[in-house]
């Protein structure tokens, strides 16, 4: 575990394969080969340094690029199998997740189900899964950047012979020297950009080194961005939930601790009709029938004075009026509040007239409101009725009592008692929907049903986001990132005085093309040699033994 | 040198796994955050009883309040009600309270459905749902032990049975 020391003078890390400063080839195996692997400028990759404590083995672990790519894959898979059936929360409720998936999917929905699949993007090991690449990014990052940073920042105009060989760009001038042409050279390459150092005669051009930070900086936008989903689960900065509200109802909105109240005066659900909207729908509406045109629901904000305690009957004061229209969100204080779901015509009131069975004569009309009844009707003359019983949604239960499914009024019966001037202790009717019971025999008098009204029901989403701009600034530094290392590329140009020759080496972290047409041009006039490519050079030997 | 790298590694892996953590920890909690975490004070509210009678929870300090979230519809709810009466009445003397907070139903149905199992302890009518989005309730019936110092002890979802309505009651003794 010792530092290594060049000839040339310099101290590398230990695990070092060309050294820092002058290029020599350290490492024995690196020295057999005739092109180098230019990759992180063969500096130590800091994982391979130490392994000696836990925390090493772990770090070491996160440090390899094989793990995170097989990280990568999992996930990959692990997303997809979770694409193939619904996940629970997309399920409708009519029976439990378990019995769903067999019944729907039969033996391999049993089998997702009772591998976990149907709530796989909040497993636990899901989640495990990519916060590991999280943290692999990390360090892989951190592991490769502050070495290659030194390595770059190290490194020297004159270069180890082994060095320059083994570059993919290297060609060698016989009996030349750089002296002469020592101006002309710096100056073509000044020109093209290449910030140029000297030292004894020797060059080293270099440009666009900043385009190697490229994949750093995007994965810095990648840890931000998933930094941002991380907020997600900090109380407050998220809110996503439902909100129903009846037409005429005023209801708190969820989550703002009180402050807000919303009325709902009016749903409103619109479809193109063909003989008001424009023509070019005709075809259309004809082809598919009723075609929404507009969901709307036009409410008031409240905001609640003072402290009132809930439950009490906060003091409203009015805010605004909005439609709330589909993707025209009513927003105040970093909330949204969305149209997306409505209930159309829900049982609102009912009404029915007391009639006397046998001459049909009626004594008046009453009107029940379903949402909250009054108990006693009183319809004049000495005729009234008496609620005394109430299922919004009646069902018979087990023991053949009536009960209610819900408290929504889906299907509503009353148990009413009717009192009239002959009958002054009064009659008990059961009236429900299309049936009328009378339990003590046979009444004189009946409550005639005349009519409904009903309600429309809005149903919003409250939505809070205050985690997009962590998503925007990852998205924004990634794609810095990707441009930075796609668009430019870190180019170095190598000339260099070695036993009465100049040898001129090259490299490039992409298009190498590029590169040899800039260094034919400097090149021109100088009567230096352009080098050529060895690793074209090697394949078209190859193919040339093979011919 | 080696003592500096490994205290930098230490240092980076800790914060790493303390998000990665804290992130697993939030996710699986989520579901049964209630807004009213055990341990806290519970959020002040004020219902009027069948009676014409108003209850301020804050009012009840120094006595143990056993809180009911119910619907006449909910047949946990109504197997568990005389239980909570029976209850009731042991501990009425004892300094507990029960309030039984009905969500947005009619008067007649909670009126008679309480006749019906002759419940003597104070119903109240949670008209508009604010007790109900205060207090976070999902599923019906809900529990919420509040202690003499206005200290939410224990939150129970689901059908109770009569004795565990004791130890509930027992829970909030003052």
């Amino acid at each position: 575990m010792k530092d290594v020391k060049c000839e040339c003078g310099h101290v590398n890390p230990h695990g070092t394969v060309l050294c820092e400063a002058c290029g020599k080839v350290l490492d024995e195996q690196e020295k057999d080969k005739n092109l180098l692997d230019m990759r992180y400028e063969g500096s130590a990759r800091r994982s391979i340094t130490y392994n000696k404590t836990i925390i090493d083995k772990i770090w070491n672990f996160f440090s390899s690029v094989k793990v995170g790519v097989w990280l990568i894959i999992v996930t990959l898979i692990a997303s997809a199998i979770g694409t193939i059936l619904p996940q629970e929360m997309y399920i409708p409720p009519v029976m439990p997740a378990e019995q769903y998936y067999q019944d729907q999917y039969g033996w391999f929905g049993k089998l997702y189900y009772q591998l976990g699949f149907h709530n796989l993007f909040s497993s636990w090991w899901y989640l495990v899964l990519i916060a590991s690449i999280g943290v692999s990014l990390v360090i892989c990052s951190l592991d490769r950047v502050i070495p290659l940073y030194k390595a770059l920042k190290a490194q020297r105009v004159t270069r180890h012979e082994g060095f320059l060989k083994r570059q993919r760009v290297f060609g060698i001038t016989k009996n030349a020297q750089t002296a002469a042409t020592l101006p002309l050279l710096k100056q073509k390459l000044e020109a093209k950009r290449y910030h140029v150092r000297e030292e004894n005669g020797d060059l080293l051009a270099e440009k666009n080194r900043f385009s190697r930070w490229g994949p750093y900086i995007n994965h810095i936008g990648l840890i931000i961005f998933l930094i941002g989903a991380m907020l997600r689960f900090i109380p407050g900065m998220y809110v996503d939930k439902v909100l129903w509200v009846r037409e005429g109802e005023t209801k708190v909105v969820p989550e703002t601790n009180g402050k807000y109240y919303i009325t709902n005066n009016k749903f409103i659900l619109q479809i193109y009709d063909k003989n008001k909207d424009d023509q070019v729908f005709g075809e259309a509406i004809e082809r598919a029938g009723n075609i929404p045109k507009n969901y709307q629901s036009n409410v008031t904000l409240y905001k609640a004075e003072g402290n009132t305690v809930a439950g009490e009957k906060p003091k409203l004061k009015k805010l605004k009026d909005f439609g709330i229209r589909v993707n025209e969100p009513l927003t105040f204080e970093g909330f949204s509040l969305y149209q997306v779901d409505y209930k159309l015509n829900e049982l609102n009131k009912m009404s029915f007239a007391l009639t006397d069975k046998a001459t049909g004569k009626s004594f008046g009309d009453l009107t029940v409101n379903l949402n909250n009844p009054d108990t006693k009707y009183n319809l004049g003359k000495g005729y009234s009725v008496e609620l005394l019983s109430y299922f919004p949604d009646f069902e018979f239960g087990k023991d053949g009592e009536p009960t209610t499914k819900s408290r929504i009024p889906n299907n509503p019966a009353f148990v009413f008692k009717m009192r009239t001037p002959d009958k002054p202790k009064g009659e008990t009717s059961f009236v429900a929907i299309k049936q009328t019971i009378e339990p003590f025999g046979n009444n004189k008098y009946k409550l005639k049903f005349r009519g409904i009204a009903t309600n429309n029901v809005s149903g919003l989403t409250v939505r809070k986001d205050n985690t997009l701009w962590a998503i925007i600034l990852g998205g924004i530094i990634f794609m810095i990132g990707v441009i930075q290392g796609m668009y430019w590329n870190h180019r170095r140009i190598w000339i260099q005085n070695k036993s009465g020759e100049v040898w001129v080496a090259a490299h490039t972290n992409k298009n190498w093309y590029g590169i040899k047409r800039e260094i034919e041009a400097v090149l021109a006039d100088t009567g230096l040699q352009m080098p050529y490519d060895q690793l074209q050079r090697q394949q078209n030997e190859i193919e040339k033994e093979e011919a | 040198m080696k003592k500096r790298r490994l205290y930098v590694r230490s240092i980076i892996l800790f914060v790493l796994l303390a998000a990665v953590a804290y992130t697993l920890y939030a996710n699986f909690t989520k579901d049964n955050t209630m807004k009213v975490a055990v341990g806290e004070k519970a959020p002040d509210f004020v219902l009027t009883d069948m009676n014409g009678q108003k209850h301020r929870l804050s009012d009840y300090k120094g006595q143990g309040v056993f809180l009911n979230f119910w619907g006449t519809w909910c047949k946990p709810c109504e197997t568990e009600m005389p239980y909570i009466n029976n209850q009731y009445h042991q501990y009425k003397e004892k300094g507990i309270e029960v309030l039984a907070v009905d969500i947005k139903e009619s008067n007649v149905a909670v009126t008679k459905f309480a006749e019906r199992h002759s419940l003597d302890f104070p119903i109240m009518i949670d008209r508009d749902e604010q007790v109900m989005t205060e207090y976070g309730i999902d599923p019906l019936p809900a529990t919420f032990l509040i202690d003499k110092n206005g200290v939410v002890v224990k939150y129970h979802t689901g059908q109770l049975t009569e004795k565990e309505a004791k130890d509930f009651m027992e829970q909030i003794k003052p």
